[in-house]
């Protein structure tokens, strides 16, 4: 990947679903690979079911803490509807990451650890070390399962290396 | 890395504005729960040397924290928007009296009403106040300005307002921290003509203040928060707080007057702006401020239509504005939450509305009781509001009315409005929805709950006891599953001609994550009656035949549904 501008990655879906989780972890990534990071979500309704957006930005420079609708590298959703309804800020030469959750839901560790797949795939397109995506997790999952969240990223990142 | 004092933390903007505080040697802080702003003092809780409270309202919040700062430490009250209402009557009256330790007022606005009752934009209040106004845009820029916002309170005797917006208070960024330097307390003595606001004392200090407010404008014309960038001449802009980044982002090529302290505002720095810039809009979010005050000097500057001046903006929103189109309020298409399964107010709401009762609410999780498909609340005004309203509609409406109140909101402000039912001899049912906690911020402890933001045991306030010396004539305590007990009580105290209180205390499904096996479905003798789904329980939805489907990875087994069922097609699983 070679951009000058910064990478927009936009997460969406429901309370509760470990949206909030996947934009803190590939936040904390790309920190520890030298970017500017923002990240922008709304807190208050997020255990309660509502619709949940994170807007993670990381480049040399970010302005805006906010994606500008059609400018998204990358829509990852875990909640197919939510997808649909905020396909609009993904850019033209954006990439749409909605048909893994299909994948997901067929492992039953993709199932569990839903937010860890999706990030596994997303990693596979983002310029920042497995080494840093390790220490991230690491620090999201410390006494929380780690090794098997680590073991689904893994596995994620195999099915989709191109 | 540039040494080993400091670090690069990813910190939201209210983190990052509680780092700064911290290290700028932040001796106390007091708030109440509000989003956007509550992670202001979560994070300083965990400081020991900052002695952090979560006070029972904001208006006490700001008065303790006050009382700290004219005592010598540097102090900080935080709240959100609406929060700073409550404490108006301090805060008015604290521009007058000025301070002793820097004093910082920080208040979240929530522009877009993700998590409000309203979208006020309180930099009003700054000028109505007469208190410098700071507004950064990114947490980095909150982290520097609270820093230099407690050198400001010092040399100016004045609190210090720094306004955030959600999408500043819940933006994280990589911020640069360093270590704390101990602020030395500054001596108290005693000035009764300062510190005492007779009419004598506070007509000299509002001479004062007037012309203190002279020297604040002169020092925002040079503030380092304040500066000019140009670029291209024909297009430049005037903007402030997360605006500023949005606009930058959308026209990287203009010139820019980017304020960040826009009280007082800088007029001749405006003015030397539009010398070197042919044509300048103002973007800014809700109230007109800066475009009056560009107004008010003459400086040609074009602004937003007012539709513009609802909801908050996006960055795809500036391009709108500078060709002057109007907004277009669409209807959000985004997923309402609900109350999680198992919540203990899901059933006061199923009685409530099974009995047909008016009802004057409040703000909580249980405001959410209004939305369809149950319906059973029918006003949220304010904090304390589901007790003082009841109380208006029961004079006039006399009968089947009952107020809601939750235990947080009750101590914040509804023991004031049960004082007052007794005492003007009102009769009804209030009811107390007690789960223990101030859940829709995320589960802050409170009076009631008998522990701290620091999570020290506490004296814990008895509510049924403060009910009593309140005048209430009953006093119940009922678990929220016990679903018939729960109705039987509410049937004979609506009316009753006593003054009752009853608190369903059962505490929130996310304290207490204990789950039971769901409910057994029996489809063969369900009457498809869908009484069930009126719950809006998110465990339970019908298929496309209209079979009732319970989903048991949501269901916690709290039974509601199988007490609702008149068929007894859902039964309990004991």
């Amino acid at each position: 990947m070679n951009k000058s501008e910064a990478i927009n990655v936009f997460f969406c879906g429901t309370g509760g679903q470990g949206v909030l989780t996947a934009a803190e972890i590939l936040g904390q990534a790309a920190l520890l690979e030298g970017f500017h990071v923002k990240k922008s979500e709304v807190h208050g309704m997020a255990q309660r079911g509502g619709s949940v957006e994170s807007h993670l930005r990381f480049g040399k420079k970010v302005f805006s803490p906010l994606i500008p609708k059609g400018k998204a590298d990358y829509l990852v959703s875990f909640y197919k509807e939510e997808a649909l309804r905020l396909k609009d800020y993904l850019g033209p030469q954006g990439v749409d990451l909605t048909d893994h959750l299909e994948k997901a839901g067929h492992l039953e560790e993709g199932q569990k650890y839903l937010n860890t797949y999706l990030l596994g795939v997303l990693s596979t397109y983002l310029p920042i070390k497995e080494s840093n995506w390790l220490k991230a997790l690491e620090a999201a999952f410390f006494n929380k399962n780690f090794k098997e969240n680590f073991a689904v990223f893994q596995k994620a990142r195999k099915e989709v290396r191109r | 890395m540039n040494n080993k004092a400091q670090r690069t933390v990813f910190l939201s903007g209210d983190e990052a504005l509680a780092q700064g505080a911290f290290e700028a040697g932040l001796g106390f802080a007091a708030s109440y729960p509000g989003t956007p702003a509550t992670e202001i003092l979560e994070y300083l809780s965990k400081f020991p040397e900052v002695n952090a409270q979560w006070s029972v309202n904001e208006k006490v919040a700001y008065e303790v924290a006050l009382g700290a700062s004219i005592a010598g430490a540097r102090s900080l009250y935080a709240s959100k928007h609406v929060g700073l209402n409550v404490a108006m009557d301090p805060l008015m009256t604290s521009a007058y009296v000025g301070v002793g330790g820097g004093f910082v007022v920080v208040c979240a606005d929530d522009p877009g009403i993700h998590s409000s009752q309203n979208e006020q934009d309180n930099r009003l209040f700054a000028r109505i106040a007469k208190i410098p106004l700071l507004e950064p845009s990114s947490p980095r820029e909150a982290y520097q300005f609270v820093k230099h916002a407690f050198a400001i309170s010092e040399k100016f005797d004045t609190p210090v307002m720094i306004r955030l917006t959600t999408r500043i208070a819940h933006t994280k960024e990589n911020v640069l921290t360093g270590l704390r330097k101990e602020f030395p307390r500054k001596e108290f003595k005693i000035n009764i003509p300062k510190y005492v606001m007779v009419p004598k004392n506070a007509f000299q200090k509002h001479i004062e203040l007037e012309n203190k407010i002279l020297k604040l404008k002169v020092y925002s014309e040079k503030s380092p928060f304040n500066k000019i960038e140009i670029n291209d001449q024909k297009t430049g802009f005037i903007t402030s707080g997360v605006t500023y980044l949005y606009t930058r982002e959308m026209y990287p090529n203009a010139s820019f007057l980017k304020l960040g302290m826009t009280f007082p505002f800088p007029t001749a720095l405006a003015r030397e702006f539009a010398k070197k810039v042919k044509n300048i809009f103002v973007i800014e979010e809700l109230e007109p401020y800066m475009e009056e005050q560009l107004l008010m000097a003459g400086i040609k500057a074009k602004a937003k239509d007012p539709s513009f001046r609802v909801g908050e903006l996006r960055p795809e929103d500036i391009p709108k504005i500078v060709k002057g189109k109007l907004r277009k309020h669409l209807p959000s298409t985004s997923r309402k939450p609900v109350m999680c399964p198992g919540c203990p107010h899901r059933s006061v709401f199923s009685v409530l509305k099974k009995l047909r009762l008016t009802v004057t609410g409040d703000i909580g999780c249980y405001t959410l009781g209004a939305l369809p498909p149950m319906g059973a609340l029918h006003t949220c005004l304010c904090m304390g509001g589901g007790i003082t309203l009841f109380e208006g509609f029961k004079k006039v409406l006399g009968q089947n009315v009952v107020g809601v109140i939750g235990d947080s909101t009750f101590v914040h402000s509804g023991v004031t409005g049960l004082i007052n039912l007794a005492y003007n001899q009102t009769k009804g049912l209030v009811i107390i929805l007690d789960n223990s906690t101030t859940a829709m911020t995320g589960n802050q402890p409170h009076p009631g709950v008998g522990i701290t933001i620091k999570g020290e045991p506490t004296k814990k306030l008895i509510l049924e006891d403060l009910c009593r010396s309140c005048g209430a004539d009953n006093v119940d305590v009922v678990s929220a599953y016990k679903i018939n007990e729960l109705e039987e009580l509410v049937k004979s105290r609506v009316n009753a001609d006593a003054l009752s209180v009853v608190i369903v205390r059962t505490p929130c499904k996310l304290i207490e994550r204990t789950r039971a096996q769901a409910p057994a479905l029996d489809q063969t003798i369900c009457k498809k009656c869908y009484l069930c789904l009126g719950l809006a329980c998110p465990a339970l939805s019908k298929n496309e035949a209209g079979l009732i489907k319970i989903n048991g990875k949501f269901c916690v087994g709290c039974n509601l549904c199988a007490s609702v069922c008149p068929a007894k097609a859902l039964k309990k699983n004991e």
